[in-house]
């Protein structure tokens, strides 16, 4: 047994109580706040804690052992960490794996990450499951500041989190085959690590801020347009919706998470909140064209609404779980998106094929007879 | 795709007899399949020779045949019932094969014959051949083992130049992996190659690149129709690859993979799958990862449901024989709903929030002569799973279902000889390297002595994860050892129980008795809380109750209304207590249903029906051990306890349960049938004879007993199933020997319960008598139903589950069977049974004795079922609880017993995988599993057992006699009948001068063995030219050469028969079997048109 026990609680704004100990970073007097959330999956957590979409929350690991195979540079899925903090039953005490470089610990210690461990995550899912996502906090203090805390945490409703997580600078990706002549525009809304290699495959990736223009998109003569996933509620950054808005018809446009939600909303269409979400890695989606059942990689709270897209989208993609919307595809545009993760990582790899559909529409668009005049 | 309309018949073949490597998971993926397919509305025909199991019970398909598993039988029945598709995925290796050879004979899977559903011809070909296998993954890109074939040193050396060392060389066309070896040095090389080129009768050796150590992972995938696949379980080996997996302790879900390292591995085991070909249903992947560089190479895959995919679906809950079984008939994954969550479609990937261990059980005890160190050919006959939260719970919770001594991982009285066993660190280490069935307890104690991860990671390949792990187990033993019992905070009882400690490895720490550790630790507040097995980690609502324990918050158990019956089940199989068991209990559950009880089943074998959460209204997966059982009793307050259904196991609980809770037969009296002085004191009192016995602690008492009733004496424990370490004695030397064997820390003490306490049983044998077996039961107002009286084939001496018996009796005179029936109902009635009773006699000249009650269900009571139709097990559980025989036959439950066919009941035994095993038969059981033949004479249905058990005996050829002196009269007879058959004869000179004398005269006179000149039989059996051997032990002298030739025997494949009364059998079987075909007949048209008695 470790000889330095930081013992500490989890306390939700519903007054359920969590007794643990703390991981990670902090202090004794320190408070994690945050949204709390769960996901499933059993391997990845490593990827999990460096997604840029779990800014504001707090990240439940319903698997109970986490950090088995330790950390490795190869699989940080951001330039770093934006969760609040993560909550699991049990932290690898010592990892094993050929390809770990350091452990979860210390990572968490070197992000600035807090944990709290020792927790029955099973009783924190269920209620979760029952209530909907929670602000929660925890850290060593009595319970009733953590309780005055996780009342006072307004949750990820209302806040324009992409811009806390939207690259700094904009910056380049080389393609990864240098015969390549094709050249992307990646909108950074919080983008995975692995969806920019994706892209590479394609071309060169021009990643900009989310808060870049149309106008200075079409500036960079792109030959598709990438919008990509991030945290929190679409209908908080309207100036990215704005610019979608002006792309839309003028370049191929594929979009992935919050950048589908954002795309539904240039076209018109509404989102709603989802009572907790999906986030783990076993969800089976419906292609409704082809009628092949993927098992995806997901990470949202906020979901297309399915009678919005009348008229406007056609519904491609739906969760054979709950019916949620998975991916449209604008009508008469080339544009279309999906909710869940083709860029997997972690999670498996059955939607790896929308790249290349990305990929079939920039080529189609590329021909001659096809371009639109004025781009 | 919906359901296919054009196929209206589908032929199931089942799995057998449980054989190591084959149990009881077939049963139960194989009646899901059943109930599934039934209920679509196909007519349901199914093979199957194992009596034993719930799918060959008459409900679970339209036409059961309980038939020997040969295409020519499975070819007689396609041609009585013309089904429209074959199913052969369901019934492991055996299904797959019977498929093949209907396949190649052009009886299935070609036009205008019964398609193939689930896998077809072609697909079974390339998994199953290791060449095409590897074929078609370097086509798909994926790696496998790299190897090249040498025919002589040059070309071995080039091989070896380019795969490198390590290197594993494997002699072509070798039986039983002799020759083969790992080489590490160019030295070690050149031997090894050399001596298996000379050893390959073709002069041939594959140089294969050594995997040895390397991590060994499993994937369980599914496909449908529409080529959706999904993967339902990752599982990972604690033992490194070297071990096969079926002996391996092995781990759910998948621990030290990175997501990437994952999901390449997910998409290889598709690709595969989809290469491969299986259309629809489930497969099994096996794959090797290099810990240094994480390389991943293919192993195998099996294309069918296997006892992996039996452990997945315990481990996540999601089915995967009853979606097979939706799959193959045209079902997508996502037509099917998900039955735990019922909102969400089976097209879904599951997960778990807790951990799953399985650890294999071994019969080495029952096998003298057999190495116990594990390899490459399974050896395993049953295995536990636990769950718990964390890997050390399960791993503890594991170890304590194994139901060896064991409560935990260490820390208990079993460590004891360990630790004097290997005092300096290196011995435990240089044994811990090796795999055995105790490794996992050497790798625990060389970790509480503080030896390190890395030492103990290189000795033995076992990943590092997993070793600390284990060693906050053994930290915490230090921990509580520095706390001491009274010092014990809440918050203390909950880290050890978390850890997965057990009250009685508490106990042990501190030396203060069990029942004290669980009162301290209940007033600290600390009881278990039950979760639930879900597929989906509580992201959507359970519907199914399927639960385990462990110390969290919340508990998710909820109370219930209704009357609640808690069954125990019977554990891990192992020799002696196996499937028949797990029948018991389940037919028990389905009464008490139908009778309008809640039941809750509490087992810890993941092969089994039982733990299907479809069986009873609730599942608790869960050691068997008094702790657990008390738990549940304590959270679900039931108004009965069920201990007599699951053989020894629950019955060991019986003294720890409320009185009041036990159903049936009070323990009061299942105590008074086992315990020597009482039971003595009832059959004097009764009239009823007994051989002349007495019981024993010492070697002392033991010879005065000796004195009396004079040699042979069969010594035995009290309180086994399966004659566990019972022998038979011939002299004071040998009896000093039993003696010993049995006190103390011998390996039955190791296995603990009464037995351990209990004095020796010493009792005259009964040389040529007759055995039988009653079956009866007897409910509350007296009424005793005979259930069965089976006569055994084998004389007294051959423990009964390994003899083959018949029903009805076959040479017994009637007024014999009156005697036996009417002593059954007296003991019955004495001993105030309500429920089953299982009485055993043996027949000498006019003299009926019995050797001994146990008011409990026995082994024999499905096979009893299956041949009288009448559903003994349903009636005595209906029975323990109240209702009356006269209430039950008016319900309809209770029907008359069908007659006018025979039913004989064979052993099959383990010795082809064991051949340096003595396959004599004894008094202790080795079968593994039975078989069961239907006919309309004695001597079909032996034939048909005997087919079924895989003694094909020969119609045509030479048979070798070798007879114990008292045994040549009957071989006479033997000799004769089979010369008229048209058989040759061999003898050894005894036998041969003796049949001489009456005008029998051998083809050949053999050398002894021993004498090391002249032809032997050994020498004729390798040969190919004695077809038949009988073969029968004498005393202690001369065993040494019939071992010889009995494993001979074995190894190669030769019917052998070690009784006079098999060959006599046999031979009855050969002259009604000759020129006649073997007819095929439904149980159900048994059940129609067999005569009733009543």
């Amino acid at each position: 047994m470790p000889e330095t026990i930081r013992e500490g609680a989890l306390v939700l704004a519903d007054g359920s109580v969590f007794e643990g100990e703390l991981i990670g970073a902090g202090s004794d007097s320190s408070i994690a706040t945050g949204e709390v959330v769960f996901n499933t999956v059993m391997s990845g957590y490593q990827e999990v804690i460096t997604d840029p979409s779990y800014a504001g929350q707090i990240i439940t690991f319903t698997y109970p052992h986490i950090g088995n195979y330790g950390i490795n540079a190869a699989d940080f899925e951001s330039r770093g960490t934006f969760c609040r903090g993560i909550v699991v039953r049990d932290l690898a005490r010592r990892h094993s794996n050929f390809r770990a470089e350091s452990d979860l610990g210390s990572m968490l210690v070197q992000q600035g990450v807090p944990g709290i461990a020792g927790i029955d995550t099973r009783r924190l899912t269920r209620l979760i499951r029952g209530t909907g996502a929670l602000p929660g906090a925890f850290g060593g203090v009595p319970e009733a500041e953590l309780l005055a805390a996780a009342k006072a945490e307004p949750g990820t409703d209302g806040i324009d989190l992409v811009a806390t997580v939207t690259t700094p600078e904009n910056y380049t990706v080389e393609a990864a085959d240098s015969n390549s002549r094709l050249q992307i525009v990646a909108m950074d809304f919080g983008m995975k690590t692995n969806i920019v290699n994706n892209l590479a495959q394609l071309g060169r990736v021009d990643v900009v801020r989310s808060d870049t223009s149309a106008a200075d998109i079409l500036a960079r003569s792109p030959h598709g347009v990438f919008l990509s996933n991030g945290p929190g509620d679409p209908t908080m950054s309207p100036y990215a919706i704005e610019a979608i808005r002006g792309l839309i018809g003028n370049v191929p446009i594929f979009g992935i998470c919050l950048g589908h939600q954002l795309l539904g909303h240039a076209i018109g269409a509404a989102t709603l909140k989802l009572p907790f979400g999906h986030h783990g890695g076993n969800h089976p989606v419906q292609n409704l064209l082809t009628s092949k059942v993927e098992i995806t990689s997901q990470n949202h709270n906020f979901a297309v609404d399915p009678d919005s897209l009348s008229g406007i989208a056609e519904m491609t993609h739906v969760n054979l779980n709950d019916g949620v919307c998975e991916g449209l595809q604008v009508n008469g545009e080339q544009a279309f998106s999906v909710q869940h993760h083709p860029e997997a990582n972690p999670g498996p790899h059955d939607a790896n094929y929308l790249f290349g559909q990305f990929a079939d529409m920039i080529a189609a668009n590329a021909a001659p007879t096809n371009r639109k005049a004025g781009v | 795709m919906p359901r296919r309309n054009d196929i209206k018949s589908i032929l199931i073949i089942g799995s057998g007899p449980i054989v190591i490597g084959q149990a009881c998971e077939f049963d139960y993926s194989g009646t899901q399949a059943c109930r599934v397919l039934k209920e679509e509305g196909y007519r349901v025909i199914l093979a199957n020779s194992n009596p034993a199991t719930i799918m060959t019970d008459p409900d679970f398909a339209d036409a059961t045949y309980i038939e020997p598993l040969t295409w020519e039988v499975l070819s007689a029945i396609i041609d009585r019932e013309q089904p429209d598709a074959v199913l052969p995925t369901l019934g492991g290796q055996t299904g797959l094969n019977i498929a093949m050879e209907l396949f190649e004979r052009g009886l299935i899977g070609v036009p205008g014959k019964p398609e193939m559903i689930g896998a077809n011809a072609e697909a079974i070909a390339t998994a199953e051949d290791r060449g095409n296998f590897k074929v078609a993954m370097t086509e798909i890109g994926l790696e496998s083992c790299r190897s090249r074939i040498a025919h002589n040193m040059d070309e071995a050396r080039v091989a070896m130049a380019e795969i490198g060392l390590p290197t594993m060389i494997r002699p072509a066309y070798i039986l039983g992996g002799r020759g083969t070896g790992i080489a590490y040095s160019v030295e070690e090389f050149e031997k090894l190659a050399a001596s298996g080129i000379e050893a390959s009768p073709i002069n041939e050796i594959l140089v294969e690149e050594s995997i040895v150590g390397w991590k060994e992972y499993e994937l369980e995938v599914m496909r449908d129709h529409a080529d959706n696949c999904v993967i339902i379980c990752g599982i990972e080996n604690f033992d490194p690859m070297g071990v096969h997996t079926g002996d391996s302790i092995t781990v759910a879900p998948i621990q030290t993979l990175t997501d990437v390292e994952y999901q390449k591995m997910r998409d290889a085991a598709i690709a595969c799958i989809r290469r491969v070909g299986v259309e629809t249903g489930g497969s099994n992947v096996q794959f090797a990862v290099n810990p240094v560089d994480g390389r991943q190479v293919v192993i195998e895959m099996n294309p069918r449901v296997s006892r992996s995919s039996a452990l997945a679906s315990k481990a996540t809950g999601f089915p995967i024989a009853k979606i097979a079984a939706k799959l193959a008939v045209g079902y997508t994954l996502d037509e099917i709903p998900n039955d735990i969550t019922r909102a969400t479609p089976a097209s879904f990937e599951p997960v778990i929030d807790y951990v799953v261990t399985k650890i294999p059980r071994w019969a080495f005890e029952k096998l003298p002569g057999a190495s116990g160190i594990l390899g490459t050919q399974m050896q395993a006959v049953g295995e536990v799973m636990a769950i718990g939260r964390t890997f050390p719970e399960s791993l503890q919770k594991a170890i304590r279902s194994l139901e060896l001594g064991y409560d935990g991982l260490g820390c208990h009285a079993g460590e004891d000889h360990l630790i004097a066993e290997f005092a300096d660190d290196e011995s435990l280490l240089v044994q811990a390297a090796i795999p055995t069935p105790d490794r996992v307890l050497h790798v625990g104690e060389a970790l509480r002595r503080g030896i390190s991860i890395d030492v103990i990671n290189e000795r033995t390949g076992i990943d590092p994860w997993f070793l600390d792990q284990m060693s906050l187990i053994t930290e915490e033993r230090v921990h509580l050892a520095a706390t001491g019992f009274e010092a014990m905070s809440a918050r203390d009882w909950k880290r050890a129980k978390q850890l997965g400690f057990s009250d009685a490895q508490l106990s042990y720490q501190w030396g203060v008795v069990e029942a004290d550790v669980r009162t301290a630790r209940e007033a600290a507040g600390v009881v278990p809380t039950y979760k639930t097995v879900d597929t989906c980690a509580a992201e959507f609502d359970a519907e199914t109750p399927y639960h385990y324990s462990t110390y969290e918050d919340e508990s998710e158990v909820r109370p219930s209304e209704g009357k609640k019956v808690i069954i125990l089940g019977s554990g891990p199989n192992r020799i002696g207590q196996g499937i028949e068991f797990d029948y018991c209990c389940v037919h028990a559950s389905f009464a008490l249903r139908d009778a309008g009880f809640e039941t809750i089943m509490v087992n810890c074998n993941p092969e089994t029906v039982s733990t299907d959460y479809d069986t009873s209204d609730r599942l608790y997966f869960e050691p068997l051990t008094k702790e657990d059982v008390l738990n549940i009793i304590d959270a679900e307050q039931p108004y009965k306890v069920i201990v007599s259904l699951g053989g020894q196991t629950p019955l060991k609980l019986a003294g720890e349960i409320p009185l009041d809770l036990v159903a049936g037969t009070s323990p009061d009296s299942i105590d008074a049938a086992e315990d020597r002085e009482r039971w003595n004191k009832i059959c004097d009192e009764l009239h009823i004879p007994q051989p002349p016995g007495g019981t024993a602690v010492t070697v002392e008492q033991a010879l005065v007993i000796t004195e009396t009733i004079g040699f042979p004496v069969l010594v035995r424990p009290s309180y086994v199933l399966g004659g566990r370490a019972m022998q038979i004695v011939h002299d004071r030397e040998h009896l000093a020997a039993a003696m010993a064997e049995l006190a103390g820390f011998g390996s039955l003490g190791r296995e603990g319960g009464l037995s351990a306490e209990r004095p020796v049983l010493i009792d005259r044998f009964l040389a040529d008598a007759t055995e039988v077996d009653v079956d009866a039961i007897r409910d509350h107002t007296g009424e005793v139903l005979i259930g069965g009286v089976m006569e055994h084939v084998e004389e007294a001496g051959v423990h009964s589950g390994d003899s083959a018996c018949a029903i009805p009796p076959q040479t017994l005179p009637s007024w014999v069977i009156e005697v036996m029936e009417a002593y059954t109902a007296s003991i019955a009635k004495r001993l105030d049974v309500r429920g089953l009773i299982n009485v055993q006699f043996a027949v000498a000249g006019t003299t009926v004795y019995v050797i001994e009650a146990n008011p409990r269900a026995s082994r024999t009571v499905p096979f009893v079922a299956k041949a009288t139709g009448v559903p003994l097990a349903k009636v005595a559980t209906r029975v323990m609880l109240g209702a009356t025989l006269a209430e039950l036959r008016e319900e309809g439950l209770l029907r008359p017993p069908i007659t006018g066919h025979v039913s004989v009941k064979e052993a099959v035994l383990p010795f082809a995988r064991f051949p340096e095993v003595d396959p004599a038969l004894g008094p202790e059981m080795r079968s593994t599993g039975e078989v069961m033949g239907i006919a309309d004479t004695f001597g079909k249905a032996f034939y048909k057992a005997e087919l079924s058990a895989g003694t094909v005996l020969p119609e045509e050829g030479t048979v070798f006699l070798s007879l114990a002196d008292h045994d040549k009269p009957a071989g006479l007879v033997v000799a004769q009948r089979m010369q008229a058959l048209g058989f040759g004869l061999v003898a050894t000179e005894g036998t041969a001068t003796y049949l001489a004398r009456f005008g029998v005269d051998v083809d050949q006179v053999l050398a002894k063995v021993q004498d090391g000149e002249g032809v032997t039989a050994v020498d004729l059996i390798a040969n190919g030219e004695i077809h038949f051997v009988v073969n029968t032990p004498r005393g202690r002298i001369g065993r040494a050469d019939g071992a010889h030739i009995r494993k001979a025997a074995s190894l190669h494949h030769v019917a052998c028969v070690t009784t006079v009364d098999a060959a006599i059998a046999a031979a009855q079987g050969l002259s009604e079997r000759h020129g006649v075909l073997l007819g095929v007949k439904s149980l159900q048209e048994y059940h129609a048109t067999g005569t009733t008695v009543g």
